[in-house]
C-alpha cells in the first residue's frame, strides 16, 4: 500500500490514550482471557456429561458424526482454490490502491480516515489480509490512536464475505448464490461505516 | 458470483500488467491455489471433532432444547423451515460459536447447516431464501470478543487493547441488521423470485400474470 502516511497524533487523542490507561480493568482483561480459555472445553464437557446422562452410546456418535468431516472438506476444495485464487491475484495486482483513490472522497465525507480505506476494502476479502493492514497501522500510528481504533474496530465489524460464500455453498454444490453476495456485501458496507461512526462518538 | 469472480481475475490481470507486478500476480495464484488445498485438508481434522461433538449433543437433547427456546426468532427469520427441522439447531449451533468468536468450531457446525438446508432445496445447484439468510447472518456476524485484533494491539502495548470491544459489537450489530435485511427484500425482488428453487406454482403463475400488466 502506498497511501500517503500521516504522523500527527493530536494531542487529545493522546490525553484519551493516556485516560484509558489509567482505566484499564484488569478484572475485565482476566475474565475475557479466561472466558476463550474456557468455552471450547466447557462445551465439549456439557455435550458429554448430557449425553452421558441421557444414556447416548457417546463413542459411537462421536464417529458417526466426525465421519461426515472427511467428505465435506474435500468437497469445498475446487471452491476454495477458485476464491482464494482470485483474491490472491487482486491482492498482488496492486488494484487496491486504484479502489482506494475512487473511494477516498466518498469515505472522507463520513470521516473515515483515509489511512484505513484499506483495511475496509479488504476486510471483505480476506482476514488475515486486512490483519496484517490493521497491524501495520497502529505500529506507524500506535493501538491507541483515533486510527489505530477504527481499522480495529473495522476488522471484528464483519467476516470475510467471500471466502464463507464460496466455502458453505461449495460444502453443498450451491453455484447458483442468487442475492446473497449483495446481501453479504451490504452487511460488510453498513458495518465499516457503522465502525467509523461509532468511534467517532465513543473516540472523539 | 460469475461476475464478481470474472472482475477480480481481470481486473488483477490488467492492474498486474499495468502496475509491472504480473509475475508477482501470477505467483500469488499459484501460491493460493495450493493453500486453498491446505486450508481444506486442515479443516478434516476440525470438521471431524466438531461434527461428533455436534452428534452426541444432538442425540442428547441439548439442540433440541436450545431450538425450542429460539423457535419465535427462527420462525420470523426462517418461515418456510418447519420448527422442529434439524437445520434450527445446526444454524444456531453454528450462531452461537461464531457469537462466541470460536471459528474453528463456527466453520464446521455452519457447513452441517447448510447439508440440513439443502435438504428443503428443490434445486440442488441453487440457494434457497433461508440458505441467504443465513449466509448474511455469517458474513456479517456480531462479533461478542474479537480476540484476533484483541492480541494484536496488546502486543503493540495498547494501553487499553480491550476498548474495541464495545464499538465492535455496536458495528458488527449494525452490520448484521443490514445483512439480513437485505437478504429479505432481495428475495421479494422480481429477478430472485423468479429463481427461487422453492416457489409454488402458483407464485410463478402469478408472477407470469403480473408482467402481462
Amino acid at each position: 500500500m502506498t497511501d500517503s502516511i500521516v504522523y500527527a497524533a493530536g494531542d487529545s487523542l493522546a490525553t484519551i490514550a493516556q485516560t484509558s490507561q489509567e482505566l484499564t480493568p484488569s478484572f475485565f482483561v482476566t475474565l475475557m482471557k479466561n472466558f476463550s480459555t474456557w468455552a471450547i472445553p466447557a462445551l465439549i464437557f456439557l455435550a458429554l456429561i448430557l449425553g452421558w446422562y441421557k444414556k447416548v452410546k457417546v463413542y459411537e456418535a462421536f464417529i458417526d458424526g466426525a465421519k461426515e468431516g472427511f467428505t465435506v472438506a474435500i468437497k469445498i476444495i475446487p471452491y476454495l482454490v477458485a476464491i482464494l485464487v482470485a483474491i490472491g491475484m487482486f491482492r498482488a495486482s496492486g488494484a487496491m490502491d486504484g479502489f482506494v483513490a475512487l473511494l477516498s472522497p466518498l469515505t472522507n465525507l463520513i470521516g473515515m480516515p483515509a489511512e484505513t480505506l484499506p483495511v475496509a476494502l479488504m476486510r471483505p476479502l480476506s482476514g488475515s489480509g486486512a490483519l496484517g493492514l490493521v497491524t501495520e497501522l497502529m505500529k506507524i500510528h500506535g493501538p491507541d490512536s483515533f486510527i489505530g481504533r477504527v481499522s480495529s474496530t473495522m476488522w471484528g465489524s464483519t467476516e470475510t464475505t467471500f471466502y464463507v460464500i464460496a466455502v458453505y455453498f461449495g460444502a453443498v454444490g450451491v453455484r447458483r448464490v442468487r442475492h446473497s453476495i449483495a446481501a453479504g456485501l451490504v452487511g460488510d458496507a453498513v458495518g465499516l461505516i457503522a465502525a467509523v461512526l461509532i468511534c467517532r462518538i465513543v473516540f472523539g | 458470483m460469475n461476475y464478481i469472480w470474472l472482475g477480480l481475475m481481470v481486473i488483477a490481470l490488467i492492474f498486474g500488467a499495468i502496475n509491472g507486478r504480473i509475475d508477482a500476480v501470477t505467483k500469488a495464484a499459484v501460491d493460493n491455489a495450493a493453500a486453498a488445498v491446505a486450508i481444506a485438508l486442515g479443516l478434516i481434522g476440525i470438521m471431524a471433532l466438531w461434527l461428533g461433538i455436534m452428534k452426541i449433543a444432538e442425540k442428547g437433547g441439548i439442540i433440541r432444547i436450545l431450538s425450542r427456546a429460539i423457535r419465535p426468532l427462527a420462525k420470523l427469520l426462517f418461515p418456510s423451515i418447519p420448527s422442529d427441522h434439524p437445520a434450527i439447531g445446526a444454524m444456531l449451533m453454528n450462531m452461537i460459536a461464531n457469537w462466541l468468536g470460536l471459528g474453528n468450531a463456527a466453520t464446521p457446525l455452519g457447513l452441517k447447516a447448510m447439508e440440513e438446508l439443502q435438504t428443503l432445496n428443490k434445486s440442488k445447484d441453487t440457494a434457497t431464501n433461508d440458505m441467504a439468510t443465513f449466509l448474511a447472518l455469517n458474513t456479517a456476524t456480531i462479533c461478542l470478543i474479537p480476540m484476533t485484533v484483541i492480541a494484536v494491539r496488546v502486543q503493540l502495548g495498547s494501553g487499553n487493547p480491550f476498548e474495541i470491544i464495545s464499538t465492535t459489537i455496536v458495528a458488527s450489530t449494525c452490520a448484521m441488521i443490514a445483512g439480513v435485511t437485505t437478504a429479505k427484500l432481495f428475495q421479494r425482488l422480481p429477478t430472485f423470485r423468479k429463481s427461487d428453487p422453492n416457489r409454488t406454482k402458483e407464485e410463478s403463475e402469478n408472477d407470469a400474470g403480473a408482467s402481462h400488466d
